[in-house]
């Protein structure tokens, strides 16, 4: 019945369900691209290697200011013998610097590290070797470079034993690093490493940025945490360390891009209101049109609930077909997004269960109005109605 | 529930009822008491503007009366809700309107269902009854007619249909002539003077046309909001035979 009379006015029923259409298309896409974000670097901070604890000096916030780092190597060695297994602890000292090879030179990120980063963090190699604790106890002039940073000062050329030089020293490469892709959307392939005691004397300081540790299990990682935090407040009294693991990092960047998405999500559910409100309109009209349907109905012993219901029905029909169709063009635009875009995007199900749930919630909530204007209506004056 | 109201069809004492109008109380009916038996054949006859249409409306439960009482079937209708005056139209009262109001677009058999789908028939049922109440006015052959496809005397048999399709006491028609032209006029007419001897619902007629109040045995003439003369009256029963269908004039 309902059904019938959406088809009726075929027309208007299909521009009405537009707006709905395009409210719920907006939604999914947008909650697409916004749980796609999340994925990509959820999948990223995973890529890093497992049960990792990063420590920095300082208090780890969103937002908050960098501190200038107290930590140095001998921190490092005594977080060593607080962890007890020295080859699952290992160090970086991050500098943005030129790396020159004859004309060709690129701005790279210096890292220096030591020969315990593979133990922690998943980095394979493409050719040569990784840095050796020989490396960095002789502080030797050697590099480890990122795949990027090969091919632009390279080539075709193979780099393994080839000369070039960071900061005016001159290095040798000993490795090249399999192409990882980026991190939080800086690129781990334009890294080059080199041994953390080199660096210091490159740099002419005596600090280090942070420490990583490598927890056995999930299960070690929170006392493992906790005692390394504890171990170097009790050295620094009065200082603030912080240890992240891979989980709070995870959370951290989940919940600002969750609520990128919810914030996406809502400029989606603004359009979805005026569709329906779009619905709320027709539908009035559609119940003055009807009146002198609606006082014969009444005649025949249809009770005010009957024809609110009738009405009630047409409206939410005509946002769920609108809120389907939206679902399919949604999805569809997602996965075309996907395939022709380097923009992520991931449909879940709850967006388009929500999505779905919304449309007929905006058909019962925008169709009530006219509905209970149609179950009210006088029967002497509707049937009198032209 | 009284003896006396349980074999009346219709009883109506001192009705009236005002109409605001722009702020101007109108009144169109002026105190109406009468009784229709069950079975009866009434015409109600009067002008345009005399209170006939708000009588019906009153006597079909489409509308409250500002005061006065009102049985229908031995119900007083002021003390039903709504919801169960609604239900009241629909057991009790078949309407046959003047334009028809059938749902275009539907079919005939259909539209003759739908009182019983507020009843809760089940689909199959309402199908059953429809095509035997479409079979009773001789429309056995357009079930699957849509309105728009029927002649208008075709389609106020349709009409006539879904009144009785219900079973129900009263059947009030309002005007249900003024459409068609003589044929059809007089071929409704009889459907309306058949099913009233047969079936023994009591028919309830509107209308100005002296010939058409012709047809019932009782005429009930109303002018300026009151009843000027109800020709039950000359013989104090309410199952006169008088036909004399010039009472107007």
């Amino acid at each position: 019945m309902a059904l019938e009379a959406l088809r009726v006015n075929r027309m208007r029923s299909v521009l009405t369900m537009f707006g709905v259409v395009i409210g719920v298309l907006a939604v999914v896409i947008l909650v697409a691209v916004g749980t796609g974000a999340k994925d990509a670097v959820e999948k990223e901070i995973s890529g890093l290697g497992t049960n990792i604890i990063l420590v920095v000096p300082g208090r780890l916030t969103v937002g908050a200011a960098p501190t200038q780092s107290k930590l140095n190597l001998a921190d490092v060695a005594y977080v060593r013998r607080v962890v007890g297994d020295p080859a699952k602890v290992t160090v970086s000292l991050q500098s943005g610097e030129t790396v020159r090879v004859g004309g060709t030179e690129a701005f790279v990120t210096v890292v220096g590290t030591d020969q315990n980063l593979t133990n922690i963090f998943d980095r394979p190699l493409d050719k040569g070797r990784h840095l050796s604790g020989t490396d960095v106890d002789t502080r030797r002039r050697v590099a480890v470079l990122g795949s990027e940073v090969a091919d632009k000062l390279f080539g075709d050329l193979d780099p393994i034993g080839r000369q070039l030089t960071i900061s005016g020293a001159r290095f040798r490469v000993v490795g090249v690093y399999a192409k990882i892709g980026q991190t939080f959307g800086v690129s781990r392939d334009q890294e080059v490493h080199i041994p953390v005691t080199t660096a210091q004397r490159l740099l002419g300081i005596a600090r280090v940025n942070g420490i990583a540790v490598g927890a056995s299990g999930p299960d070690e990682i929170g006392p493992l945490q906790s005692r390394v935090v504890a171990a170097l407040t009790d050295r620094y009294p009065g200082e603030k360390f912080s240890a992240v693991t891979q989980t709070q990092l995870l959370g951290t960047i989940g919940s600002v891009l969750g609520m990128l998405t919810g914030v996406l999500a809502a400029i989606a559910g603004i359009s979805l209101l005026v569709g329906g409100v779009g619905v709320s309109n027709i539908m009035l009209v559609s119940v003055r049109e009807r009146t002198r349907e609606i006082g014969l109905r009444k005649a025949l012993g249809a009770r005010q609930r009957d024809v609110l219901t009738q009405f009630l029905i047409e409206a939410v029909l005509l946002t769920t077909i609108g809120g389907v169709i939206g679902i399919l063009l949604g999805v569809g635009g997602a996965l075309a997004i996907q395939a022709l875009t380097p923009v992520p995007a991931s449909v879940t199900w709850w967006s388009v269960a929500l999505a779905f749930g919304v449309s007929a919630a905006v058909g019962v909530f925008f169709g009530v109005a006219p509905a209970r204007r149609a179950g009210r209506l006088d029967p002497v004056i509707a049937l009198r109605a032209e | 529930m009284t003896a006396a109201a349980s074999d009346a069809a219709l009883e109506a004492v001192d009705l009236t009822r005002r109409y605001q109008l722009d702020g101007v109380a109108v009144e169109a009916l002026r105190g109406v008491s009468l009784r229709i038996g069950r079975g009866e054949f009434v015409a109600i006859i009067g002008p345009s503007g005399s209170g006939k249409s708000t009588l019906m409306h009153l006597l079909g439960c489409l509308d409250r009366p500002t005061s006065g009482r009102l049985r229908v079937n031995g119900v007083e209708m002021s003390q039903l809700s709504d919801t169960q005056l609604a239900e009241l139209r629909n057991k009790t009262i078949g309407f046959v309107f003047q334009s028809f109001h059938l749902l275009a677009r539907t079919t005939a058999l259909e539209n003759v269902a739908l009182p019983l789908v507020y009843r809760g028939v089940g689909k199959a049922e309402r199908r059953t009854r429809a095509r035997a109440a479409l079979e009773a006015v001789g429309l056995g052959h357009r079930m699957e007619h849509r309105p728009s496809q029927m002649s208008g005397g075709e389609q106020q048999r349709v009409a006539i249909a879904r009144a009785l399709v219900g079973e129900p006491k009263v059947l009030l028609a309002d005007e249900p002539t003024g459409n068609l032209d003589t044929r059809n006029g007089a071929e409704v007419m009889a459907i309306l003077d058949r099913l009233n001897s047969d079936s023994g619902v009591a028919v309830v007629l509107v209308t100005h046309e002296p010939e058409v109040a012709g047809h019932a045995r009782r005429q009930i003439h109303v002018r300026d909001g009151l009843i000027e003369l109800d020709t039950a009256d000359r013989t104090g029963t309410g199952e006169t035979e008088q036909r004399d269908g010039g009472g107007a004039g």
